[in-house]
């Protein structure tokens, strides 16, 4: 050993090491988390130094739960860790800016005039000087300005607005309430008191699995991480868990090693596939063809070849696969058809949503279960297979294999018509005889399994027809025997372990166009093998941080349910499509309509709004307010007659709806106000679009032709499109990101060290803090005290211009989990004379609500009446005491001679969000079961016992972070330390799904679904580049352009990080393949120009192997912001990766008032499909 | 026998995400500030791939760490003479352009810059000049195979480039790095000051920055290159091991930090007198010979002797509990990074397991496998592996991974509610009980027990204790002026 190398004993010597100590001492230590959405909620201590926050390190005391299952700690990421970098970043507004020129304009006007809402309408009303700061938008020329002077303005603008044109112009956009439940509030509780509307996210950024509520009557219920180490095997597709679940990938690798088998389905080689047993590189957009044909195998070897008892007593238990289908004559064939229903066979109340089987015995009985029994009924909405009449067991057939087929017509694209037989009886109903047959049986002949029936059955697994796996090949790139392997071991793992089959799936599926056919195919497996409601088991779709765990008292306060309702709460992917115009440049050619049915995904639309299927603001091209005067001074008395008076007037066509004519100028959005997220930038599909027609700024980079015209009917066509739509666009953020550089006003908001906040995630089953380290530095307040601000301002304001409370009418569509989910069982058009415009149940709900806008600023602060009895998901519990305790124990506020619940102070929200909620409250839970148990007639509420008497406050989840309870607003069980499984609640006390059926549903016998062919599960391709409108020129590389999420950034957020930029290529970048790069002259780093009609990106390139050719990936979300040059095809700044996107609508996720197909908020309608996109990409010319 | 305590820590890379998460909570502590910019005294690689400093793993190019001439082991950089006639200048060490230069944006002129005729964005601008920049070079530009015909198709471990563009056998995986704290480390050696040590009682390798005069020899000595120098104070900088924390018994930063749970840090008892058997072993014995000089602390007299070499009791105990023991030497699982550079690393990797091979015919077809796929079928070659971890001794590594997919293949059946298979096992040298215990260290084991880290024994310091407990912390003080 070297003589030099010596060790040194004598610390005393080594005094100099005090200097990395001193760096590591600290003055304090707050538990705090992130709010930017990525499912994440992972508890972090911050540490704070001299005044100052330098560090963040994670917690580590998730409290155990199961001690066979690895510890939670330590959750957090790399983008999480950087989060300390934003606090004092040189990219964070300290103060208010708003844009120099309205701030010139504005003060000019209140130099003539005193009130400040006439100042407002002299710059708006003024063509010119409002174009001269509208057409600047994006430009710069920000000026800093006081609190006094900006909340005086906004509130100008929001009474000038709800005078002139109705509080219905004034919007909201804030994502993700679950990432920071009380700053989502903030605005939202604002907003709805003074009639604004809340816009959705998660169907707007196609995080939304519609296939769930397909399937399940469920937005999303997901297995929490800590479950997956559960699994036997894993199927990760579309997801990327090393990027995007980052706390949660060491489950991932650490099930490996407890013997779970992992598959991972992915394009490219991901992240996660290194720890893949086997990678299956399928086509992007094409799993389903892939799963189609594993079903096949699945479906022939494991209940035809070798029946599982556990898989048939599964199926016949928890699936629609024993209903009745009936089956239409049709030339030589059978068409399938609606489900039979009770209401055709006997007399039954709701009996046309009460669906039946047949019995061994060949009786047609009529189970429990179905949806028409939830509603008006007692005790009969339960998972037992007894009659609903007679209360008898029935012996439930599942085939009626033993006996007559007759042929039935399948289509199928790509391959056309196959008729093949299939078992049936012949019934007889009130209209005569007819042929039925089980959704089994039609499933299975579907699948092309022909158990020895005739007709265009394959002959085996090679033989090229629907859906064998030698047919698959051609659309998934991947080979037969892969297919027959995986589905083998997939059905032998399901057999073994009674359903621990998992399957991780996210948006690389769920961004295509046919996103619902990719999930079916797949949950269609899952089912097959009894894996939903199982440990270890089921469909773990991960987007979005979207589980808003105590999601019924949060409601209320959010959207000022204590007050009033109901709320303003529009569809994103509608609006969007809609109000940035998207809709003039759309053929809607990938739409080919059945015959009667809208031709145009805008006039599908305007349908969807006028049958009460999905919502629509503005909802008349009248002002609400205005509307009821009217109503008032033409007589009508009560709020019937008001009622009466607009059905009679929208029947007539003298009032409109506004999406009919979303071009005129009184239908426009006006003032927007973002917060929390980052509308313009990330979450903008076509947001060359929203640049050009919704924002007006002058320099989109937009290119394609208004084409709309003869493809539309019902929608009313002016020559010109808007440019510029917003009178006012308000950003609160602590960074400057591209919603904020293009916004009016932009408001210092506090960082997420610094403020008191809750979070939740269905990534795991704790509730999680927010904590102020510090308080917010410079001017920045928190988003609860920018509104409480801009409230106070608005009421002052208000006293003038509304001395007395007016009546608004608000629109609503028919509901999820109320009664008018069964209300439309076909769909029949009052507007075509097919039946009568009745409110609430054949056309949209109308309710006469009252705004005391004087009060908007007493009312936010105080807590009303109306939390005492809330509910959720269709079940409700009472809290009149629960009101009296916490006023006991909280600030109080008093005003107009009452005292009430102070909701001054954030932590005073978090308190009562929890103390009403029955998943932090065990008292609210178990009056909720007590709810539930009416409708089931089941014991439920014993499981919440023992948990009874626990209370979560804000100082324990501050202490720790608390796991949440069992409740039956979710579907998991979590009692005795299981980890969080969805619909393991229904499997193990015989709850319904909140589907038709009550059971898992493979049929969607929606008259839509069966005209698209979309009944069962199915193939159908990607959409082709000819029906898309994009690409021009067809030399050049072109490439379908993918956006998956990355390793810098959590969406746009920490993407314009100084650490993430520094750890990635520090800009923009499109991974692109090698040979595709070298094809098109491109090197590594080279900036490239990547464009199509909606807009053109200018970037860098990195060029590698590990992505497949004819694709490309550009990672979730770039910013404007940083380091984009100009573009060579337009001459102006290039853009992000929204740019080259647009919104495509499918209108089978507009249907409504049909059980599972009723509109909740981000629960159901179509969704922001961004991935059947191509692209041009070239090397930037200088 | 000389027995001594090092702590180690230990790095399983088939759990390891890429995530880098390690690295920034360095960063944070311990180089957000001038002159440190640049430095990432953790980073991850993307392998294959060219790393940080650009192709570090070649020392033809950099001249690092030790080389073996017959019986004698010198730096490969320096001998006497060469060290006097370089003192002024190293010419092997990376340049800045190697590393990358540190950049910023010009981030407020989105808020406060004037009306433009376009969007204004924030362009890049040096750190270290303030001027405008164009970003050309990052601290982890290859990321996840980003530029793989530049940068990983000619890693140096890799034996045949086309493995990349063959979609049949692509693989990647990830390698988190810190400063090794060598046993014979050749930043210490190389030093003319004397600046860098290594501590007698854990280990922990540091320079010293009061006598550190900034010769970079050690930098260039590091066959890591895990010295930097710091521009701004003119003295060389590296990981430290996080001696506050691990000095309060808690897990270095970056190990705290890593959300993949792949680190695992813990005390081990090595024979300091058998360094030298080690570093002159042929390569391909390199490994074992590590392997022997680290001593079991379950021995009764390695127990004795650690006593009377005055290695505290608590830390004979932690070296009981430590994860580094089993899965070092017990299980065999863990291996040092790249042992040819003779300096006798002391963190150790557990190689990954990666997806099985395919066939690419008409359509992409993974090869036929049983009930867990055997080693044969994996995509990483295992010559590339070896050539990372031991000096290119494959079949050691065959036999860490045959362990590894023994525990697979023992616990799935296991997990299925099936008797497990003890045949499988001890074929591969594990019974149940260390089946058992491997399992835990691989998955369900806690914080306590992934980070067994003993306090520090200050109280046995030469001074005052009692006045130390009173005086700590205030660091410089002075006397009245004038004095009383």
């Amino acid at each position: 050993m070297s003589g030099r190398i010596k060790d040194v004993f004598s610390p005393e010597t080594r005094s100099w090491e005090e200097f990395y100590r001193n760096r590591w001492q600290y003055d304090k230590v707050v538990r705090s988390t992130h709010g930017v959405n990525c499912t994440g909620s992972c508890s972090w201590f911050v540490y704070v130094k001299d005044g100052i926050i330098t560090w963040e390190l994670q917690a580590n005391d998730y409290p155990d739960f199961n001690s066979d299952i690895p510890n939670y700690e330590p959750r957090g990421c790399q983008r999480g860790i950087s989060a300390s970098w934003y606090v004092y970043s040189p990219l964070r507004p300290k103060f208010p800016y708003i844009r120099g020129r309205l701030l010139d304009l504005w003060r000019e006007a209140r130099k003539s005039h005193s009130d400040p809402v006439e100042a407002w309408k002299s710059i708006v009303e003024d063509p010119e000087k409002r174009n001269s700061y509208v057409k600047k938008r994006g430009m710069g020329g920000f000026r800093r300005a006081g609190w006094d002077e900006v909340a005086e303005i906004i509130s100008a603008s929001l009474i000038y607005t709800i005078k002139k044109h109705g509080p219905d112009r004034i919007i909201g956009f804030t994502p993700i309430p679950a990432m920071s439940m009380i700053s989502y509030a903030s605005g939202a509780r604002f907003l709805e008191l003074i009639g604004g509307v809340c816009m959705s996210f998660y169907d707007w950024y196609c995080d939304l699995p519609p296939s769930s509520p397909q399937t399940w009557g469920e937005q999303t219920d997901v297995n929490e991480s800590a479950d997956w180490y559960n699994a036997g095997f894993i199927a990760v597709m579309g997801s990327n868990p090393h990027m995007t679940r980052t706390p949660d990938a060491h489950f991932l690798t650490e099930a490996r090693y407890r013997g779970a088998k992992v598959a991972v389905f992915s394009p490219d080689f991901s992240q996660v596939s290194k720890n893949a047993d086997f990678w299956i590189p399928v086509e992007q957009g094409h799993d389903m063809a892939f799963w189609m044909a594993a079903n096949h195998v699945i479906m022939k070897e494991f209940y035809f070849d070798n029946p599982v008892d556990y898989f048939m007593e599964y199926a016949r238990k928890y699936t629609d696969f024993p209903f009745l289908v009936k089956l239409k004559e049709s030339g030589d064939a059978y068409e399938m058809g609606r489900f039979l229903r009770a209401s055709e066979i006997d007399e039954m109340d709701n009996g046309e949503w009460i669906l039946c089987v047949m019995d061994e015995s060949g009786e047609i009985r009529i189970p429990n279960g179905s949806i028409g029994l939830r509603w008006g009924y007692e005790g009969k909405w339960n998972l037992e297979m007894k009659d609903a009449r007679t209360g008898e067991e029935i012996n439930v057939a599942l085939t009626l294999i033993d006996g007559e087929s007759v042929p039935v017509r399948f289509r199928y694209d790509g391959y056309g018509e196959s008729i093949r037989h299939v078992p049936a009886r012949k019934i007889r109903t009130k209209e005569g005889e007819i042929y039925v047959a089980t959704v089994f049986d039609l499933f299975a002949a579907h699948l092309g399994i022909s158990r020895g029936l005739e007709g265009d059955y394959p002959e085996n697994y090679d033989d090229d027809r629907p859906f064998t796996p030698a047919w698959q090949e051609k659309y998934t790139g991947i080979g037969r025997s892969t297919v027959i392997k995986l589905a083998r071991d997939w059905g032998e793992n399901g057999a073994k372990t009674e359903g621990r089959n998992l399957v991780i799936i996210g948006p690389g599926l769920n961004h295509w166009y046919h996103n619902d056919l990719n999930y079916k195919a797949v949950i269609t497996a899952l089912i097959l093998t009894g894996s939903v409601g199982k440990n270890g088991g089921g469909l773990a779709h991960y987007v979005g941080q979207e589980k808003v765990v105590p999601i019924g008292s949060w409601a209320t306060v959010a959207f000022a349910g204590d007050w009033l309702k109901p709320p303003r709460l529009q569809n994103s992917p509608s609006f969007f499509y809609v109000h940035t115009d998207q809709w003039r440049y759309d053929r809607g050619a990938y739409v080919s309509s059945p015959d009667g049915l809208p031709g145009h995904p805008i006039d599908y639309n305007i349908k969807a709004v006028r049958l009460g299927w999905l919502p629509f603001y503005p909802q008349f091209n009248r002002n609400p307010i205005e509307l009821v005067e009217e109503a008032v001074a033409s007589g009508a008395k009560t709020d019937d007659e008001i009622r009466k008076w607009i059905v009679e007037k929208l029947k007539n066509g003298e009032l409109k709806f506004a999406i009919e004519d979303p071009d005129a100028e009184e239908n426009w959005p006006r003032v927007w106000f973002i917060w929390r997220g980052n509308p313009i930038g990330s979450s903008s599909k076509g947001h060359e679009y929203f640049l050009k027609h919704f924002v007006g700024s002058p320099n989109s980079n937009l290119m394609a032709k208004e084409v709309a015209k003869d493809f539309v009917q019902e929608v009313v066509w002016r020559e010109k499109a808007p440019e510029g739509k917003l009178d006012l666009i308000v950003d609160l953020n602590f960074r400057m990101d591209t919603s904020a550089v293009y916004s009016d006003i932009v408001l210092p908001t506090a960082h997420w060290y610094e403020k008191n906040d809750l979070s939740s995630t269905d990534l795991h089953s704790f509730i999680n803090c927010l904590g102020g380290a510090t308080d917010p530095p410079w001017e920045a307040k928190s988003d609860w005290n920018i509104f409480k601000t801009i409230a106070r301002k608005f009421s002052e304001l208000a006293e003038k211009h509304f001395s007395q409370p007016v009546k608004d009418v608000v629109m609503a569509p028919l509901l999820h989990d109320t009664p008018e989910e069964i209300t439309q069982p076909d769909v029949r058009d009052w507007k075509l004379g097919e039946c009568e415009p009745i409110p609430g149940k054949t056309m949209p709900k109308l309710a006469v609500v009252e705004r005391d806008y004087p009060n908007v600023y007493n009312r936010f602060i105080s807590l009303g009446d109306g939390i005492k009895n809330i509910g959720a998901h269709g079940v409700s519990w009472n809290g009149d005491d629960i009101y009296e305790e916490l006023l006991k124990e909280l600030p109080a506020v008093e005003w107009d001679g009452k005292k009430r619940i102070s909701l001054e102070d954030e932590v005073s929200v978090a308190e009562v969000i929890l103390r009403f909620a029955p998943e932090t409250n065990g008292e609210v839970s178990y009056r909720a079961f007590k709810d539930l148990e009416k409708k089931v007639g089941k014991e439920l509420a014993k499981i919440i016992e023992p948990y009874r008497s626990v209370k979560i406050t804000f100082s324990d989840v501050k202490a720790q972070p608390r796991r949440i309870l069992t409740s039956p607003v979710w579907s998991g069980n979590i009692t005795e330390g299981r980890a969080y499984s969805p619909y393991t609640l229904n499997v193990d006390l015989e709850i319904p799904w909140r589907t038709l059926s009550g059971r898992q549903e493979i049929y969607l016998d929606h008259p839509y679904y069966i005209a698209f062919d979309e009944a069962l599960p199915t193939f159908k391709r990607k959409l082709d580049a000819s029906v898309l409108d994009e690409i021009e020129v067809e030399d050049g590389l072109i490439l379908n352009f993918i956006t998956p999420h990355g390793k810098w950034s959590i969406h746009s957020t920490y993407y314009d990080n100084l650490r993430m930029l520094t750890l990635s290529r520090g800009g923009e970048v499109l991974w692109i393949n090698d040979e595709d790069a070298r094809s098109a002259g491109i090197n590594d780093n080279d900036w490239i120009e990547v464009f199509n009609n909606n807009g053109v990106i200018v970037c860098r390139a990195i060029v590698s192997s590990r992505v497949p050719r004819g694709m490309c990936l550009m990672y979730h979300a770039p910013e404007r912001t940083l380091y984009i040059p100009k573009s060579s095809v337009t001459g102006r700044r290039g853009g992000i990766h929204n740019s080259v996107t647009r919104a495509r609508l499918k209108p089978l996720l507009m249907v409504g008032g049909y059980a599972q197909f009723s509109y909740y908020f981000n629960y159901w309608g179509p969704t922001g499909v961004n991935r059947d996109t191509l692209v041009l990409v070239r090397k930037l010319r200088r | 026998m000389d027995v001594r305590a090092q702590l180690v820590m230990i790095f399983h890379l088939d759990k390891c995400l890429g995530c880098h998460t390690c690295s920034i909570s360095c960063k944070n502590i311990w180089t957000d500030r001038k002159g440190a910019e640049y430095m990432w005294w953790n980073n991850v690689e993307t392998k294959p791939g060219a790393g940080y400093p650009r192709f570090w793993e070649n020392q033809e190019k950099y001249k690092g760490g030790w080389v073996l001439k017959g019986n004698n082991v010198r730096l490969k950089a320096f001998g006497k003479l060469s060290t006097l006639l370089n003192i002024f200048y190293q010419p092997h060490m990376p340049k800045l352009e190697d590393y990358y230069h540190p950049w910023t944006y010009e981030y407020s002129k989105l808020y406060e810059g004037d009306e433009e005729d376009d969007q204004p964005v924030a362009e890049p601008i040096s750190l270290i000049t303030g001027e405008k920049m164009e970003i050309e070079s990052g601290p982890n530009w290859d990321d996840d195979l980003g530029g793989s015909p530049l940068y990983a198709e000619n890693d140096v471990n890799l034996e045949e480039r086309r493995i990349l563009n063959t979609f049949s056998r692509l693989f990647m995986f990830y390698l988190p790095r810190i400063c090794n704290h060598c046993l014979n480390p050749a930043c210490v050696a190389a030093c003319p000051q004397r600046a860098i040590y290594k501590r007698g009682e854990d280990g922990i390798v540091l320079v010293d920055q009061e006598t550190c005069r900034g010769w970079r020899f050690c930098v260039t000595a590091c066959p890591y290159k895990k010295v930097y120098y710091n521009w701004n104070t003119g003295k060389s900088e590296k990981c430290i091991f996080c001696y506050p924390r691990t000095e309060t018994a808690q897990a270095n930063a970056c190990a705290h930090s890593c959300v993949g749970k792949i680190r695992q840090v813990g005390v081990i008892l090595y024979d300091a007198d058998g360094i030298d058997d080690v570093i002159k072993s042929r390569d391909r014995d390199l490994v074992d010979a590590q392997r022997r000089i680290i001593l079991d602390p379950n021995n009764e007299n390695i127990v004795k002797l650690a006593k009377e070499n005055g290695v505290p009791d608590s830390w004979i105990e932690a070296a009981k509990k430590s994860p580094a023991y089993d899965l070092i030497k017990r299980f065999e699982v863990a291996f040092p990074l790249h042992p040819e550079f003779r300096t006798v690393p002391m963190t150790f990797y557990i190689p990954p397991l990666s997806p099985i091979l395919a066939t690419q015919r008409i359509a992409y077809d993974v090869e036929d496998y049983e009930e867990i796929p055997t080693r044969e079928m994996l995509r990483v070659p295992v010559k590339y592996l070896s050539s990372l971890f031991s000096a290119g001794n494959e079949e050691i590594i065959h036999e860490a991974l045959d362990r590894m997919i023994a525990l697979r293949h023992y616990m799935r059946a296991k997990n299925l509610g099936e008797e497990g298979d003890e045949s499988i096992l001890t074929k591969v040298g594990l019974d149940a009980d260390r089946a058992e215990r491997l399992y835990r260290l691989f998955t369900l084991a806690g914080y306590e027990e992934r980070f067994a880290i003993p306090s520090a024994r200050r109280e046995y310091d030469a001074v005052d204790v009692e006045e130390r407990k009173g005086m700590k912390g205030f660091g410089i003080t002075t006397g009245p002026r004038g004095g009383i």
